[in-house]
């Protein structure tokens, strides 16, 4: 199961955060088909939102085919979101916590470690 | 969401010659957290005692769950109601109060009321004056749900609690809507906690309706646009302003566009989040007062 955590500062709207959060938890494998999602109920007691924000969240997620609601037994996972395996993701993130700790280690702080990723990510397109 | 729970039409409220509410044109979807948001004397107070038959209206009319707000169990069992300063018995305890509740009401869920209380911790044997306001808020909005209300009107319920007690406040409220069937409006200074529980707004401003729409709508309607002042009257088609600043410069413009409608290229165009909009209308509403 998973906690959901909203930013009211980001300017993402309520509901698109739930579906990124739900997202990134498949991606990285904190969630797998067959997983229930935490109920409507469940949520609103934790993060306080209006409940029409979930509901609506959780039907976008069952649109892009990665949920399903279960009648009376709640909402569960189907599949996981196109992409690499949590396997693959993992390898990469090691990778990528090899190169953060070289760079840590020649001096760079965090705003010029960002920067080297942005400008990477930039000549890459 | 198709019926309605709410709907008034030119309601108005005068006090001897002063008018606290005018032409108030609501309408509000049932099943929907409503955000009631206005300065202080914009007239949120007045509307929902008009709404629970409280007071009566000096002009227009208003239909609440499909009947004339009314003094009248018929009209009442639907309906709570809880009120600015929290009602309660002070000098009695909690129990006494549930024990109270299953009386005066047709319709009292006393086991639900017994689960909340307990699941919140409050003592049963205290009596009411002597909670935190926190709790005190909080067996008054148990009290209102356990009549299994339809319709609940509160009239700034959380203004006095600390961040936590809102917290709380605003997660059991959510859960109740949760469960459906209940239709929520709410007044409240807190604009930050306007998103995330509401998903309508109606702003009152100089005792007037100055929006009362679809929080997502409102968003894709209005947008923030920072451009150079010389063009201030070059906005094009369909764009409305509701709230202008400027610097010698500069102009930043808060506009409503109509469906389609597209700035004219000089402007940059920002997405503004729900308080800079609603600030942006009662901003409005007091120049208007002023000239």
């Amino acid at each position: 199961m998973i906690t959901f955590r909203l930013n009211t500062h980001s300017g993402v709207p309520p509901y698109l955060q739930i579906v990124q959060q739900v997202k990134q938890a498949l991606q990285v494998g904190i969630l797998e088909p067959g997983d229930q999602l935490p109920t409507v109920k469940e949520v609103v007691a934790h993060v306080a939102i209006n409940p029409n924000t979930v509901f609506k969240a959780y039907r976008e997620l069952d649109m892009l085919g990665l949920v399903e609601g279960r009648t009376g037994s709640g909402t569960f996972v189907k599949q996981r979101p196109a992409g690499p395996s949590p396997e693959v993701q993992e390898a990469l993130s090691q990778d990528l916590a090899g190169w953060i700790a070289k760079a840590d280690k020649a001096g760079l702080d965090e705003e010029a470690i960002e920067a080297l990723v942005r400008v990477a990510l930039h000549k890459k397109q | 969401m198709g019926k309605t729970a709410i709907q008034t039409k030119d309601l108005g409220k005068r006090y001897g010659s002063f008018w606290a509410l005018q032409n108030c044109n609501i309408s509000v979807p049932e099943g929907s957290v409503s955000a009631l948001v206005g300065p202080n004397g914009a007239g949120k107070s007045t509307l929902l005692k008009l709404l629970t038959g409280l007071s009566t209206p000096s002009s227009g009319e208003s239909l609440v769950l499909g009947k004339a707000p009314r003094q009248h169990e018929d009209f009442l069992s639907d309906v709570g109601y809880l009120a600015q300063e929290i009602p309660l018995y002070k000098n009695l305890d909690t129990a006494e109060h549930v024990k109270m509740g299953r009386h005066l009401n047709k319709r009292f869920d006393e086991a639900f009321m017994r689960k909340r209380l307990d699941g919140l911790a409050i003592p049963l044997d205290r009596a009411v004056g002597k909670l935190s306001g926190g709790q005190r808020a909080q067996v008054a909005l148990a009290l209102a749900l356990a009549k299994k209300p339809k319709l609940l009107l509160l009239d700034e319920p959380v203004a006095a609690l600390d961040p936590l007690a809102r917290h709380d406040f605003l997660s059991s409220l959510a859960q109740a809507v949760a469960e459906g069937g209940l239709t929520v409006v709410m007044s409240s200074h807190l604009l930050a906690d306007l998103e995330r529980v509401s998903d309508h707004a109606i702003v009152l401003a100089a005792g007037q309706t100055q929006l009362c729409d679809d929080i997502e709508v409102v968003l894709n309607e209005h947008k923030l646009l920072v451009g150079p002042r010389e063009h201030g009257n070059d906005l094009g088609e369909g764009v409305t302003v509701i709230h202008a600043t400027h610097t010698v410069k500069q102009s930043t413009l808060l506009v409503r566009m109509n469906k389609g409608a597209k700035p004219s290229p000089h402007w940059q165009k920002h997405e503004p989040n729900i308080e800079e909009i609603i600030l942006a209308y009662m901003g409005q509403a007091n120049e208007g007062g002023k000239k």
